[in-house]
C-alpha cells in the first residue's frame, strides 16, 4: 500500500517534470463561440475574421509569454442553447484558458454560468447590461451597454425638443434588455414612452406594431434590436409613410444595415463607437490612431468595410492578451485579476478603466451620435 | 423461450453491454456528454417508433411534447419553487394529459390530414414558448437549476451518462414488452387495416390513443432529461426542424424497429457533433438523407441489415 | 378607417402570396394526391435567385425570368428524382420525402447564397400612395395584380387547351385518364413545373415588400397549406379564396388582437378546419380519401 503510494508519487513527479518544459512550448488556448451565421451574422462574421487575423499577427510577432496562441472558434448560429453547448465543450473538451466571444446578449447570458463555474475568464462582445450588472467574478464585456444607448438617444431626442417616444423592440436578448433599460431611464430624461411594442426575432413584418405607434401620437421612434431586425423595422416605417425621427442602437453599426434598409435608412440616428467615422474624428482624439490602424488592417486584408463589431472582438482579444502578459500566467484567477486591473487601455470602443465593480470600464464620452446620410455614416457629435 | 423473447433479451443485452463499453472507449467528459445526448434522443425516438412503426400513425409535431417536458423542468423551479425532478415528472404527466385530450380528435384523421394536424400542434407549442416571454424567457431561453437528490448534487457528465443510460434501458424494456403484448398485436393489426381490425373486435380509437400517449410521455421524459443535462432550455427544442429530426431518426433506423430508433438517434446526434466544421452543410445533408432513405431504403438501416444478415446465413 | 384600410391592404398583399402557394399545392395535389411541402422553397428560390442575379448586374426583368427558370428546373427535378422513384409509397412517406426535399433545397440555398436577409428595389418606387390616411405601397399593387393574372391565366389554360383538359381529366380520375391514353406522368411533371413557376413569381413580387432569405420557405409552405385546407384541398378557387382569407385573418388578428401571435392564426385555422369543417369552405368530401 505504502509502496504503491510512493510509486505513484514518483511517477507523478516524473510526469510533472516532463510536463513543465513541455507546457512552456505548448500554445495558449483561447476559446470563442460566435454567431458567424444566422440572424446575427453581420456581427459574428467580422468578429471571427478579426480574432483570426489578430491571433495570426500576435503569433507572427512571437506570441504571448513566449508561447503561441491557439484559437478555437465555434459557430453558434445565434442560438443560445448551441452557445451553451459550445461553452461546455470549450471548457470540458478544449480546455481553453480564457474565452473571447458571445456575439449576442442571449448567447452570452446562456454561456456565462459555464465559465463562472469553471473559473474561466470570459470577455463578451454583446451589448446587454445584464452581462456585467450585477458583476460576475469572471465575466467582462467590451461594447457600450444598452443603458448607455438609451441615455444617449433620449438626450438627443430632448435636444430636438421632443418628448413622446414610441418604443419598438425585439423579444430576444439585446432587444429585450435594451427595452427594460430604456423604460427605466426614460423618466429621468423627461421622456414619455407612449407606445411599447414588441416583435419576435425573425419576424419579417412589423407594420402592425408600427401602426399602433402611429396611433399613439409618438414624436420619435426608438428601435431596440440588433442585426437584421432593425432593417425590417426601418423599411416598414418608411412603407407606412411615418415621418418621425427614427433611432437605432449600436447594434446596427455596420454597412450591411444600410445596404439592407436601402433608402429607408436615410436620416436614421444611432449612438455608436468611433470606428465607423474614424476619418471624421478630430486629430487630438486619443482613439483616432488605434481606430484608424485597426480599420486599415481590417479593410486591407478582408476587403470589406469595417464594422464596430469586429472592433469589439479586437478590444476583447487585446484586453485579454495584455492581461495574460501582466499576470505572467495562464491561471484563470490571475488573468481575471489582471483584467480587473486594466487602466487606460485605448480600444476601438473607447478608453477602458476596469475595476472590481466595473467589468466594462467605458463611459459615455466615447459613444458618438451618428446619422445616416447619403448611404454613409455622419458624425454628429 | 420464444423467438420474440430471445430477440428481446438479445437487444436489451446488447444495449446494456454498449452502455458499459462506451465509457471505456470514450472516457472524456465531452464524449460522455454526447453519448448522454444520444440516449436522450433515443428515448424520444423510441416513443415515436412505437407510434409510427407499430401503429402506423405519424406525428410531425413531436418536438412539442419534448418541449413540454423540458420547459416544465425549467419553469417549475423558477416560478413555483418546485424541485426540478418533481417538475419534470409533472411535465411528463402534463404531456400525457395533453396527448390524451387532443389525441382522440387528431387520430381520427388520416394520412396528410393527420400529419398536418400534428405539425400544427407542434408549431403552436413552439409559438407559445417563444411568445410568452415573461414566463418562458422567450427566445433567450431559460436556465434550469441543478438537480439535487437527497442533498447529493447530481453533477458531471459521467453521472448523467449513467442516469440517461439506465432510463433508456428501462424505456426500451417497456417498449419491447408493449410491442410483444396483446396491445402490440392489436396495434399491428390496425396498422395493416383499420377496418379489418375493427371487424376483429379491436377498439381502434382506444389503442391508437394509448400509443399516442405513450409516445408523448417518452418525448416529454426525454425533454426533461435534456433540460437537466444541458441546464438550459430554448424554444429550439420545440422547433419544426426538431420534430423532423425525430421522425428522421425513426425513419433512418427503420420504421417499426426499436433497435432502429436507437441507431437512428445515435447517427443523427453524433454526426452533427463530428461535423461542426461542416456546420453549413448540416441541413443539406439531413434533407438529402431523408429523401434518399425514403426513396431507396424505405425499410431503414436496422431491418435492412437484418435482412442482409438473414440472407447471408441462409446462403 | 385609416387603420382598417391599412390592415386590409396588408392582409390582401400577404394573402395574395398565400393564395399563390396554395394554388401550387392544389395543382400538384389534384394531379397526384401528393402534398408538396417543398412548395415554399419555390417562393424562396424566386426571391433569392432574383436578388443574387440582380446584384451580379443582370437587369431586373431578366433576373426574374432566370429565377422562374431555376425554380421550374428544381420543381421538375424534385418530381423526377424524388417523387417518381417513390411512386406507390404511402401518403406519409411522400410527405416526409417532400419535407426532406425542402430541407435539402434550403440547405443548398444557404450554401449557394447565404443566410442573410436580402431586399430588392420596388418595381415602381418606394413612395407609398395615400388613401384615406392609409399608406399603400405601389409594390402591393404589383403583388395583387400579378396574383390575379396568374389565377386568370391558369384558369384559361385549364379550360381552353388540350393539355389543360388532360390535367383536369387526371385530377378527376387518374385511372380513367390513363385508360384514355393520357400520360399522367407528364401531367404530374407539368404540375410540378407550373407550381414552381407560380411560387417563384410570388417570391419575386413580394420580396421588395417583405425581404427574403434562405429560410422563408418553411413558414410559407405551412401557411399556404393551411390556406389550401381552408379553401378545401384540391379546389383551385378555394385555394385562392383560402389564401386571401388567411392573409386578412392574420393581418386583422395582428392589428386588433395580438401581433406576437400573428403566425399562430394559420395553425389554429388548420386545426379548426380539420376538426370542425374537414371539407374546407368549398371542398368536396375529402377526409376519407387517403
Amino acid at each position: 500500500m505504502n509502496r504503491r503510494r510512493l510509486a505513484t508519487g514518483v511517477a507523478s513527479a516524473i510526469l510533472l517534470c516532463a510536463a513543465l518544459p513541455l507546457s512552456a512550448a505548448e500554445p495558449i488556448k483561447i476559446g470563442s463561440f460566435l454567431s458567424v451565421t444566422g440572424p446575427a451574422s453581420f456581427l459574428g462574421d467580422p468578429e471571427k475574421r478579426t480574432l483570426e487575423l489578430y491571433v495570426q499577427k500576435i503569433n507572427a510577432a512571437g506570441g504571448v509569454l513566449g508561447r503561441k496562441l491557439e484559437l478555437v472558434i465555434y459557430d453558434d448560429g445565434g442560438d443560445p442553447s448551441a452557445a451553451r453547448t459550445f461553452a461546455t465543450r470549450l471548457v470540458e473538451s478544449d480546455k481553453v484558458v480564457a474565452v473571447v466571444g458571445g456575439t449576442t446578449t442571449a448567447t452570452s447570458m446562456a454561456a456565462i454560468p459555464v465559465f463562472e463555474e469553471a473559473q474561466i475568464p470570459f470577455i463578451s462582445l454583446a451589448g446587454g447590461i445584464e452581462i456585467v450588472e450585477p458583476v460576475k467574478p469572471f465575466t467582462f464585456k467590451t461594447p457600450h451597454t444598452d443603458k448607455m444607448a438609451c441615455e444617449k438617444i433620449f438626450t438627443d431626442i430632448k435636444k430636438r425638443g421632443l418628448a413622446k417616444v414610441g418604443l419598438i423592440s425585439s423579444t430576444a436578448g439585446f432587444g429585450a434588455s435594451m427595452r427594460t433599460q430604456c423604460l427605466k431611464v426614460a423618466p429621468a430624461h423627461g421622456i414619455e414612452i407612449v407606445a411599447d411594442e414588441r416583435y419576435a426575432p425573425g419576424d419579417t413584418d412589423t407594420t402592425p406594431q408600427l401602426n399602433k405607434i402611429k396611433a399613439s401620437g409618438a414624436q420619435a421612434i426608438v428601435n431596440a434590436d440588433f442585426g437584421q431586425g432593425p432593417a425590417i423595422v426601418t423599411r416598414n416605417v418608411r412603407q407606412l409613410g411615418l415621418d418621425l425621427p427614427l433611432y437605432q442602437s449600436h447594434g446596427v453599426a455596420s454597412k450591411s444595415f444600410i445596404d439592407l434598409a436601402g433608402p429607408a435608412a436615410e436620416g436614421v440616428r444611432l449612438p455608436a463607437a468611433a470606428m465607423l467615422v474614424a476619418e471624421q474624428l478630430p486629430d487630438h482624439d486619443p482613439q483616432k490612431k488605434v481606430v484608424l490602424e485597426y480599420k486599415q488592417t481590417y479593410e486591407s486584408t478582408q476587403r470589406q468595410p469595417v464594422s464596430t463589431f469586429g472592433g469589439h472582438a479586437y478590444d476583447g482579444l487585446m484586453l485579454l492578451v495584455q492581461a495574460i502578459q501582466r499576470a505572467g500566467s495562464t491561471d484563470g484567477v490571475k488573468i481575471r485579476d489582471a483584467l480587473r486591473a486594466t487602466k487606460g487601455f485605448i480600444g476601438t470602443g473607447g478608453v477602458v478603466n476596469m475595476s472590481a465593480t466595473d467589468h466594462m470600464g467605458l463611459d459615455l464620452s466615447a459613444f458618438r451620435m451618428l446619422e445616416i446620410r447619403g448611404g454613409d455614416w455622419k458624425l454628429l457629435y | 423461450m420464444t423467438p420474440a423473447t430471445r430477440s428481446k433479451i438479445a437487444l436489451l443485452g446488447t444495449l446494456a453491454v454498449l452502455l458499459l463499453v462506451v465509457p471505456l472507449l470514450f472516457p472524456s467528459a465531452f464524449h460522455l456528454r454526447v453519448a448522454a445526448l444520444v440516449w436522450i434522443n433515443a428515448i424520444a425516438a423510441l416513443g415515436l417508433a412505437l407510434l409510427m412503426g407499430l401503429a402506423g400513425q405519424v406525428s410531425l409535431g413531436h418536438a412539442g411534447f419534448l418541449a413540454i417536458g423540458a420547459y416544465a423542468t425549467a419553469l417549475g423551479p423558477r416560478h413555483l419553487g418546485l424541485d426540478p425532478l418533481l417538475s419534470m415528472l409533472a411535465g411528463v404527466f402534463a404531456a400525457g394529459i395533453l396527448a390524451f385530450l387532443v389525441g382522440r380528435p387528431i387520430l381520427r384523421l388520416k394520412g396528410h390530414y393527420l400529419a398536418v394536424a400534428t405539425l400544427g400542434l407542434g408549431i403552436l407549442v413552439h409559438l407559445v414558448v417563444v411568445s410568452e416571454v415573461a414566463i418562458t424567457g422567450g427566445p433567450d431561453g431559460i436556465q434550469v437549476p441543478r438537480l439535487v437528490l437527497f442533498g447529493w448534487r447530481v453533477v458531471g457528465p459521467e453521472i448523467w451518462y449513467a442516469i440517461t443510460g439506465v432510463v433508456l434501458l428501462l424505456a426500451t424494456w417497456i417498449a419491447l414488452n408493449l410491442e410483444d403484448s396483446s396491445t402490440g398485436r392489436a396495434l399491428r393489426a390496425l396498422h395493416d387495416s383499420e377496418i379489418a381490425a375493427a371487424v376483429a373486435g379491436i377498439d381502434v380509437a382506444r389503442h391508437k390513443l394509448l400509443v399516442f400517449v405513450v409516445a408523448a410521455v417518452y418525448a416529454a421524459l426525454a425533454g426533461g432529461l435534456l433540460a437537466l443535462l444541458n441546464r438550459f432550455v430554448t424554444p429550439d427544442v420545440a422547433s419544426f426542424l426538431r420534430s423532423i429530426e425525430l421522425v428522421t431518426m425513426v425513419v433512418i433506423g427503420g420504421m417499426g424497429s426499436i433497435a432502429g430508433a436507437i441507431v437512428g438517434a445515435a447517427l443523427l446526434t453524433v454526426l452533427p457533433q463530428l461535423l461542426t466544421f461542416f456546420h453549413d452543410y448540416e441541413h443539406a445533408v439531413l434533407g438529402l438523407a431523408i429523401v434518399l432513405f425514403m426513396v431507396f431504403l424505405r425499410q431503414g438501416i436496422v431491418p435492412g441489415l437484418a435482412g442482409l444478415f438473414a440472407r447471408g446465413r441462409r446462403a | 378607417m385609416a387603420e382598417f384600410l391599412q390592415l386590409l391592404f396588408a392582409g390582401l398583399t400577404v394573402g395574395a402570396v398565400y393564395a399563390l402557394v396554395a394554388l401550387g399545392f392544389t395543382l400538384i395535389f389534384q394531379a397526384s394526391e401528393v402534398v408538396n411541402f417543398a412548395q415554399g422553397e419555390f417562393v424562396m428560390l424566386g426571391g433569392m435567385v432574383t436578388v443574387f442575379a440582380f446584384k451580379a448586374g443582370v437587369p431586373l426583368p431578366l433576373a426574374a425570368l432566370l429565377a422562374v427558370l431555376v425554380a421550374v428546373a428544381v420543381g421538375l427535378s424534385l418530381h423526377r428524382f424524388a417523387i417518381e422513384p417513390a411512386k406507390g409509397a404511402t401518403v406519409v412517406t411522400l410527405i416526409i420525402v417532400t419535407i426532406g426535399a425542402s430541407i435539402f433545397i434550403r440547405g443548398i440555398a444557404q450554401i449557394v447564397f447565404d443566410k442573410q436577409f436580402h431586399a430588392l428595389p420596388a418595381f415602381s418606387g418606394d413612395e407609398p400612395l395615400r388613401l384615406l390616411g392609409a399608406a399603400i405601397l405601389p409594390q402591393s399593387l404589383w403583388v395583387l395584380g400579378g396574383a390575379a393574372l396568374v389565377v386568370v391565366g391558369l384558369r384559361l389554360f385549364m379550360e381552353r387547351t388540350l393539355f389543360g383538359a388532360a390535367v383536369r381529366a387526371t385530377a378527376a380520375n387518374r385511372l380513367a385518364a390513363e385508360l384514355v391514353g393520357i400520360d399522367t406522368r407528364r401531367v404530374l411533371a407539368f404540375a410540378f413545373g407550373v407550381s414552381a413557376a407560380i411560387g417563384a413569381l410570388g417570391g419575386i413580387l413580394v420580396t421588395p415588400v417583405t425581404l427574403t432569405s434562405y429560410a422563408v420557405g418553411t413558414l410559407l409552405a405551412l401557411k399556404g397549406f393551411a390556406a389550401a385546407m381552408l379553401g378545401g384541398i384540391g379546389n383551385p378557387v378555394g385555394a385562392v379564396l383560402g389564401g386571401v382569407l388567411l392573409g386578412l385573418l392574420e393581418s386583422f388578428a395582428a392589428g386588433w388582437i395580438s401581433s406576437t401571435y400573428k403566425d399562430a392564426v394559420a395553425f389554429v385555422v388548420i386545426l379548426l378546419v380539420l376538426f370542425a369543417l374537414p371539407q374546407g369552405l368549398l371542398g368536396r368530401r375529402a377526409i376519407e380519401r387517403v
